[in-house]
């Protein structure tokens, strides 16, 4: 029992309870984004696989890891353009067009990789992004390597959360989207296109979903693997409705979320092979679907979530 | 340029619009096969030859379109009442588990013929009870069931290996993860000499004509079709939303289960965790292509299972990447949702 208070008190627990969290947060809080725009993006667990991939495919191939990680986000808006083509212009069903995304992004990212890299035995690697340590900070016990020496774009992405939070809530731009997700006819109505917003909403946030992707060939991992995602993506999409759509809220599930999943990696160290190891493995995606019947009920979805807007029709 | 409700659809546009979807996911394809350097038409012929250009390559497309017209149907009955069903993968599997914890023994001595039945009967049940646990979540508390069927797929698979690397291990097998074999008399028979075809197609043919009569003919079938089409209205005729949805759940999740129990008793006769290489999710293309139609889902089922089966010959003897099947497999979907919109609607400019 003790041991499994002791984990608490590790190092290595907590430094790595914010890489786990990164891909997280990149995805909540693109697929946040679309659905404040009143677009649900299943695409997402797609567009992440091709994000690791093509970011990672950019530096293998001699680009340096930023440019990487922007290729990635090219791409993740290239596939939310699709996806928005086909559920706002088109007005088709947004749960089975992004599950049309998420099968196309990933089977062509799985082919792209290997017309582009011959894998013989151990698939090659890249050199990831380092930590960067902030000096100082990084000495004090504990809460140091946790928090101060992450990598770049970890910090990348609680920033993002907090910038989500403020032109969401506190710019024009931000009361339009979350208004075209609301009532996209009032919004015409105030002289907004809803179309553009949410052509927008979709492109940007499909970006920030690639680079949550990207993060893990390019910082937590350095290689690319078929089925890396694991339904991360899916994760991400019950993260928003446990966030009652706020990005602030978002960050802090995507972290309660590391924090069990980190919690649930050592645990299998501790109780080796008395317990199936699948067990532990289980919990991230029971926690998942734990949090999405205890916040549904008291989640506001907005209310022109998965509804077309056709203008002149009701 | 603005899209205009048509009043009618004729029929003879719904016939076409699977068939310009796929010629256009197809062309898409053709360019990323050029991409690899590979001759276009030389690697469709060899597709095709690979799909039906032998007895043997015939009968390993129709195996394998076995378990695709089962998951195919699920996602068609769900779908067609707004069940948004994406866990097939799962049910399959669940079924398929189902069928190896059972079929291990016959201890009663059933006679072959009733142990396949019961064991196909039990691969079943294991799909609709989880299935109906994310209807029930989405009733009772409003959580969507894209999700919990998704996360669900995942839970059910590290179950599988769970039980196939601990209580349903196969001593015998050399330490590989997989199931105790089923019993030998519990094998579905073969309908094709020296070939891998079993009689699970013609339960499956016979299943897609059965659930296009349920649909057609039936107060079941109208009433799942209205609460698709309409909730709120379907209600007011007095229509039983939270039964009729439980009772779509149980056929669309007993047929993804009963997929697992086929291809378990019909070609692998045990589980391991790559019995699937996605059955559940192509299910989902192959409704879609299928215009959701029962009977459309057989003709569906085919030509993806043929797309798998040809594109592993050509990538052998091409050097493309098998992987241009699930690519063009996926595209096929996004063109037919596109073509599918056009039935509907017409441009006007």
């Amino acid at each position: 029992m003790t041991d499994l208070i002791d984990i608490l008190f590790t190092v290595g627990l907590w430094s790595s309870v914010l890489r786990i969290a990164t891909p997280l947060i990149f995805g909540t809080l693109g697929a946040l984004l679309c659905e404040r725009a009143g677009v649900l993006n299943l695409g997402i667990e797609g567009i992440m696989t091709f994000g690791a991939m093509a970011g990672w495919l950019a530096v293998f191939m001699g680009a340096d890891l930023w440019t990487g990680m922007l290729v990635a986000a090219g791409t993740g808006a290239a596939f939310g353009l699709v996806h928005a083509a086909l559920t706002v212009t088109l007005g088709l069903s947004q749960h089975v067009t992004g599950l049309g995304i998420t099968l196309l992004a990933s089977s062509l990212s799985y082919y792209i990789f290997r017309l582009a890299v011959e894998v013989q035995g151990t698939p090659p690697t890249v050199e990831p992004f380092a930590p960067l340590v902030i000096p100082g900070l990084s000495g004090l016990p504990l809460i140091g390597p946790a928090l101060f020496s992450q990598t770049a774009p970890t910090y990348l992405a609680i920033a993002l959360a907090g910038v989500l939070a403020y032109v969401l809530f506190r710019t024009p731009l931000g009361l339009a989207v979350r208004m075209t997700g609301e009532n996209p006819h009032a919004a015409e109505a105030q002289g907004l296109n809803p179309i553009r917003i949410r052509y927008g909403a979709v492109i940007v946030g499909s970006a920030l979903m690639a680079m949550g992707g990207a993060f893990l060939t390019l910082a937590a991992f350095n290689s690319f693997f078929p089925t890396m995602v694991q339904g991360r993506g899916w994760v991400c999409i019950a993260l928003v409705v446990f966030s009652t759509w706020r990005p602030g809220r978002a960050l802090f599930g995507a972290l309660l979320f590391a924090m069990f999943d980190a919690y649930q990696l050592r645990l299998q160290t501790v109780f080796g092979s008395a317990v199936p190891y699948q067990l532990f493995l289980m919990m991230p995606y029971i926690l998942s679907i734990v949090a999405l019947v205890v916040m549904s009920r008291r989640a506001r979805v907005p209310q022109a979530l998965m509804k077309p807007y056709r203008r002149g029709e009701r | 340029m603005r899209f205009e409700r048509r009043a009618r659809t004729s029929p003879l546009l719904g016939l076409a619009a699977p068939l310009v979807a796929v010629a256009v996911a197809l062309t898409i394809a053709g360019g990323l096969i050029a991409l690899s350097g590979a001759p276009v038409l030389e690697a469709y012929a060899r597709i095709a030859a690979g799909a039906f250009g032998s007895r043997l390559a015939i009968t390993e497309t129709l195996t394998r379109a076995t378990p695709l017209i089962l998951t195919g149907l699920a996602a068609a009955v769900a779908f067609r009442a707004q069940v948004w069903n994406i866990g097939a993968e799962g049910q399959l599997y669940a079924g398929a588990l189902a069928v190896a914890a059972l079929g291990a023994a016959n201890p009663l001595g059933l006679p072959p013929a009733a142990l396949i039945a019961a064991l196909m009967l039990s691969g079943a049940l294991a799909g609709m009870m989880l299935l109906v646990i994310p209807v029930v979540l989405r009733l009772r508390f409003g959580v969507d069931e894209v999700v919990t069927t998704l996360l669900g797929n995942f839970i059910v698979l590290l179950f599988v290996s769970l039980a196939v690397e601990g209580f349903l291990k196969d001593p015998l097998a050399f330490g590989w993860p997989q199931s105790v074999p089923v019993v030998e008399e519990a094998a579905l028979p073969r309908i094709v000499e020296r070939s891998r075809l079993h009689l699970g197609l013609a339960i499956a043919c016979a299943l897609a004509g059965l659930v296009f009569l349920i649909g057609r003919h039936t107060v079941f079938g109208m009433q799942s079709r209205a609460a698709g089409l309409n909730p709120a209205a379907a209600r007011f005729a007095g229509v039983p939303i939270p039964g009729t949805l439980i009772r779509v759940a149980c056929l669309s999740g007993g047929l993804a289960g009963l997929a697992g129990a086929v291809e378990v008793l019909g070609v692998k006769g045990y589980v391991t965790t790559d019995l699937s290489p996605g059955f559940g999710y192509s299910g989902i293309v192959v409704a879609m292509l299928a215009g959701l139609n029962p009977l459309g889902v057989v003709l569906a089922a085919v030509f993806v299972a043929a797309m798998f089966v040809g594109a592993d010959g050509m990538s052998r003897t091409l050097d493309v990447p098998s992987f241009i099947a699930d690519v063009t497999v996926a595209l096929s979907l996004l063109t037919m949702l596109v073509a599918l919109f056009f039935t509907a609607y017409r441009v006007r400019r």
